[in-house]
């Protein structure tokens, strides 16, 4: 084996976990004594010089190739993914670095990085056992990250609460992995799928899908393993909540499609489909309903984004029981520009949320008045996140949809699903809406203070609504792109 | 003629650039730019039975999606309507002070989506347009509105996105069912789907789309809607909102799923003609100026409705006929009421406009909602006149006693109209008149907007062929080919 090879292929994480020990080194030592801003802007940057790195040596220096048995695999759409994962986790790190809340700064930016040399690991493997490292690489630095707030009692409830769902959702995992390794004889998913391809269907397989499903459910927090998401996302520091809702989301999401698309293969749409798809089509209807309509009765808007977020899961799953290629696109599509308005609606209430440690709807009032660029951004965030044309979340969702009924025209049950899922943005609209009639119609009493907030923030957040925007009118741009390298792996 | 699309969102983005004082300019500029446009295009297209691509570019190429629009003859009547209409939405929002920007923004933004709904020859687009159109209006209503605002724009809202999502489940199963991968709507029509998808996917798409369109039970959006809403929105509601609906009924419902239409018909015309009574009958018994305009806007969108049900080429023409008429007559009726009176008077309670002698103070608005309320009942020579009667003469021959019972609604109509006309502006012989104080007289561009809705009313009332040279050969084109073989026309 070429090691050179091996370590060169690797670039992009070998660079990450370089930063990520200059950030620690460069806080501890060099910047010992600065203030807090001047340190954040420091690792901040160094992360982005980081990541910039990572996406350019993926963009330039990367050949098609495997290692090892699928351990790592370089084919068009794992380096897309990759490229996908570090631009998110680039934005979310910009955003971070003019949020007050911990003096570890060093140590903050440099688990952002870990989670993200996990998701790298992760994206670029076809290994059970490497996705479940990259994962827990992922899940153990989130944790963290999420009760990071040390002045907050309820970040730490939050990162608790997070760690046992977690946990158990790993074990889950491992759990049905083990099984599948033993039914198969191998850890490579192309080799599990060739194994399984001439095996019926049988208890000990039931249990590892079964196992594999419920494991990414609570990753993903889809009804029912979706009780850690409203805390989370209402308590957590505002970058940590805005990574577990779009980088993560991304990665997850990336390793369980190609799980069930690459590892069970054909398997998964022939005998296998018996017991996963009612388990996914019950866990869709579910996050579909119950995310929507617990989401009516929020206050609190950031528990409000997270039972979004769950109903979001649901239409995910939806398009996950097309068939294959228009399944893995459609998710990936959905996904991403998911996380990118995700990002930009938290950027948006980071901007207003002072030091109470909630944010209602009150705190939306008169927004047109108070930062007329905060506003037109949360409208597009909003109503992106609704399915509004000409918006990215419009055509994700539609895509999701049309690839489901593509896969198999009469079949009732994704017709169900499909219907059920339209019907139900269009619930969501009533919550999405009333957001924005604080930010426009409301207004607020007295004179009215401008938002202040700092110059990165308003122009990523300038930069996301434009993307957002962009990737509706013009979805080829990604799109294209997406699909060549979907046909390069599914065949 | 697709610049008038561009002109509106630009004139949109311009509002917000300018400074304030030209803030209405702008507008007004962008509007006359748009109808301008649409004329000179219609022209241009000259009439016939061909569907004429304007624009044809791919857009979205993994899913066969097309920028495409085209023009036939009712494109080209419901641009007009569009142009006329924006024109005095504009005019009649002359008065408005609170954040105008933001206003005339949304306003233009709405106009841009209806233009690119009567012109989008893809379904996408079509769709992509249609709620560009829905959305601005929950802000109009919202902000600027009057009467339980925020209630009537988030009812009307809801109504409108329930109706989308029935058509967007609709469109997907249409897309996939087609199989050839595109949403031009002319290949669409030419697929020729399978009876059972039809007779599932037709009834969606329709009532979705005529939602927007009032259609009973589904209407009860639009009374509100229109009470809350500021007057140049409750123009544009009446005027071109709710034709967007029963476009879209027209053009993507029947054209795609003729076999459908034909299982369902019955059923339409059914209601369409229960919303014509039924309409005019609480109409009648409305004590709200605006609701009684609300309501008559519902009795008479179950005019094109019924038109559509009847499936020949007099009703169909005749309800094409009616959706510009309509557009034209309500939003006069509503620009009456809402501007020249409420914002005056500040009530729209009937019991207490009768006192106040309004025909003495405000000679010009007795005048103009006499003839707009004469138009709207029917009277010969105004083109509400030809419009309905097309569509009884179409409905006679496919449903002769609902035509009949149609017919008995215009006589209700009749009735409310010449009562409410007597209690506000000619009541001065029962002595209740008393002396108020002297309201603000009409200003000039209350006044050309007024003169320009009632002559185009006018005009087409009394030379109705102006448009039905334009409506007629539309229902010929390749694009209603499925349509003509399922009836036999």
């Amino acid at each position: 084996m070429d090691y050179g090879l091996l370590f060169r292929s690797l670039g992009a994480e070998v660079i990450l976990t370089v930063t990520a020990l200059v950030v620690l080194l460069m806080d501890l030592k060099v910047l010992k004594g600065t203030p807090r801003i001047y340190r954040s802007m420091v690792a901040g940057g160094l992360l982005v010089i980081g990541c910039l790195g990572a996406v350019i040596h993926l963009n330039f220096f990367i050949e098609p190739a495997a290692f090892s048995d699928g351990m790592l695999v370089q084919n068009p759409l794992n380096l897309l993914v990759k490229k996908c994962i570090l631009f998110v986790s680039l934005l979310v790190g910009l955003l971070a670095m003019e949020v007050r809340f911990t003096r570890d700064v060093g140590e903050y930016y440099a688990l952002m990085i870990l989670a993200t040399i996990g998701m790298l690991l992760l994206a670029g493997t076809e290994n059970l056992l490497l996705i479940f490292i990259g994962l827990e690489l992922t899940s153990l630095s989130l944790y963290v990250l999420a009760a990071y707030d040390e002045r907050s009692k309820v970040s730490a409830e939050a990162g608790m609460k997070y760690f046992l769902f977690g946990g158990m959702s790993a074990a889950f995992l491992l759990f049905g992995m083990s099984y599948l390794y033993g039914m198969a004889g191998s850890l490579d998913l192309p080799q599990i799928a060739g194994v399984l391809a001439s095996k019926d269907a049988q208890p000990l397989l039931d249990v590892a899908v079964i196992m594999i499903v419920i494991g990414f459910g609570f990753k993903l927090a889809a009804v029912p393993f979706h009780f850690w998401a409203p805390d989370v996302y209402q308590a957590a520091p505002v970058p940590s909540a805005m990574w577990i809702g779009s980088v993560s989301k991304v990665g997850s999401v990336y390793a369980f499609a190609k799980i069930l698309i690459i590892g069970l293969g054909d398997f998964a749409w022939g005998p296998g489909a018996l017991v996963w798809g009612p388990m996914l089509v019950l866990m869709a209807v579910l996050s579909m309903v119950t995310g929507n309509f617990a989401a009516l009765a929020q206050t609190s808007v950031r528990r409000l984004v997270a039972y979004s977020a769950i109903a979001h899961a649901g239409y995910l799953l939806v398009g996950l029981l097309g068939g294959p290629v228009d399944a893995y696109a459609s998710v990936i599509f959905y996904v991403v520009t998911y996380a990118l308005t995700t990002i930009g609606l938290f950027a948006v209430i980071g901007a207003l949320q002072g030091k109470g440690p909630d944010l209602t709807f009150e705190d939306f009032r008169g927004l047109s008045r108070r930062s007329p660029l905060l506003a037109v951004s949360l409208f597009v965030f909003v109503l992106s996140l609704a399915g509004i044309p000409p918006l990215a979340g419009f055509f994700g969702k539609f895509y999701l949809f049309a690839a489901a009924l593509m896969s198999d025209p009469d079949n009732l049950q994704l017709i169900g699903l499909v219907v059920i899922g339209i019907l139900m943005s269009a619930v969501s609209l009533y919550y999405y809406v009333r957001l924005l009639k604080y930010a426009f119609v409301l207004e607020k009493e007295g004179a009215v203070l401008r938002i202040k907030s700092g110059f990165i923030g308003q122009s990523m957040i300038a930069l996301l609504a434009l993307c957002v925007v962009g990737l509706g009118c013009f979805p080829d741009l990604f799109m294209d792109r997406l699909i060549n390298a979907v046909l390069s792996v599914v065949w | 003629m697709e610049w008038t699309i561009y002109i509106s969102f630009l004139g949109a983005l311009g509002v917000l650039l300018v400074p304030e004082k030209f803030t209405r300019i702008t507008a007004l500029g962008a509007a006359v730019l748009g109808l301008i446009i649409g004329f000179n295009g219609a022209i241009e297209f000259g009439g016939g039975p061909v569907y004429q691509y304007l624009v044809r570019v791919s857009w979205i190429t993994s899913l066969g999606i097309d920028y495409s629009l085209a023009v036939d003859g009712i494109s080209v009547t419901m641009v007009l309507l569009t142009g006329l209409a924006a024109i005095a939405g504009v005019l009649f929002s002359w008065n408005i002070e609170r954040r105008i920007r933001e206003y005339f923004a949304f306003y233009l933004t709405l106009i841009g989506g209806v233009y690119g709904v009567f012109l989008s020859a893809d379904l996408f687009l079509l769709f992509v347009f249609y709620e560009i159109a829905i959305v601005p209006k929950y802000f109009l209503i919202a902000i600027w509105g009057s009467t339980r605002k925020e209630y009537g724009a988030m009812k009307l809202v809801l109504y409108s996105f329930v109706g989308s999502a029935l058509v967007l489940i609709g469109m997907i199963a249409a897309y996939v069912a087609a199989g050839t991968g595109t949403f031009d709507l002319q290949s669409l029509a030419a697929t020729g789907f399978s009876p059972t998808i039809q007779d599932w996917v037709f009834p969606l798409v329709f009532v979705g789309f005529a939602v927007l369109a009032g259609m009973w039970p589904f209407h009860t959006w639009a009374p509100t809607g229109h009470v809350a809403a500021p007057t140049a929105t409750s123009m544009l509601l009446a005027g071109v909102v709710m034709k967007l609906g029963a476009y879209g009924a027209l053009r993507v419902a029947m054209t795609l799923f003729p076999e459908g239409m034909l299982y369902w018909r019955d059923f339409i015309a059914v209601l369409a003609v229960i919303g014509i009574v039924y309409g005019a009958l609480v109409a009648w018994t409305q004590k709200d100026f605006k609701f009684v305009i609300g309501y008559s806007s519902v009795s008479h969108m179950g005019f094109v409705l019924l038109g559509l049900a009847t499936l020949n080429l007099v009703g169909l023409s005749g309800a094409v006929l009616q959706m510009f008429s309509h557009g034209i007559i309500a939003g006069l009726l509503f620009a009456v009421v809402g501007r020249m009176i409420y914002d005056r008077t500040h009530t729209r309670s009937l019991e207490e406009l009768r006192t106040m002698g309004l025909r003495a103070k405000l000679p010009f608005v007795a005048i103009a909602f006499t003839v707009a309320g004469l138009a709207s009942m029917g009277m010969p020579g105004f083109s509400g006149f030809v419009a309905e009667v097309m569509v009884i003469i179409g409905a006679w021959h496919s449903y002769p006693i609902l035509g009949i019972i149609a017919g008995a609604g215009i006589v209700i109509g009749v009735t409310y109209t010449l009562k409410t006309i007597q209690l506000v502006f000619y009541n001065d012989e029962d002595g209740s008149v008393t002396e108020g104080e002297e309201l603000p007289p009409i200003t000039i561009p209350e006044k050309v907007g007024a003169w320009m809705l009632m002559l185009t009313s006018l005009l087409v009332g009394l030379y109705p062929r102006v448009l039905l040279d334009w409506i007629d050969p539309a229902f010929q084109t390749p694009m209603f080919d499925g349509l003509g073989k399922a009836v036999g026309w």
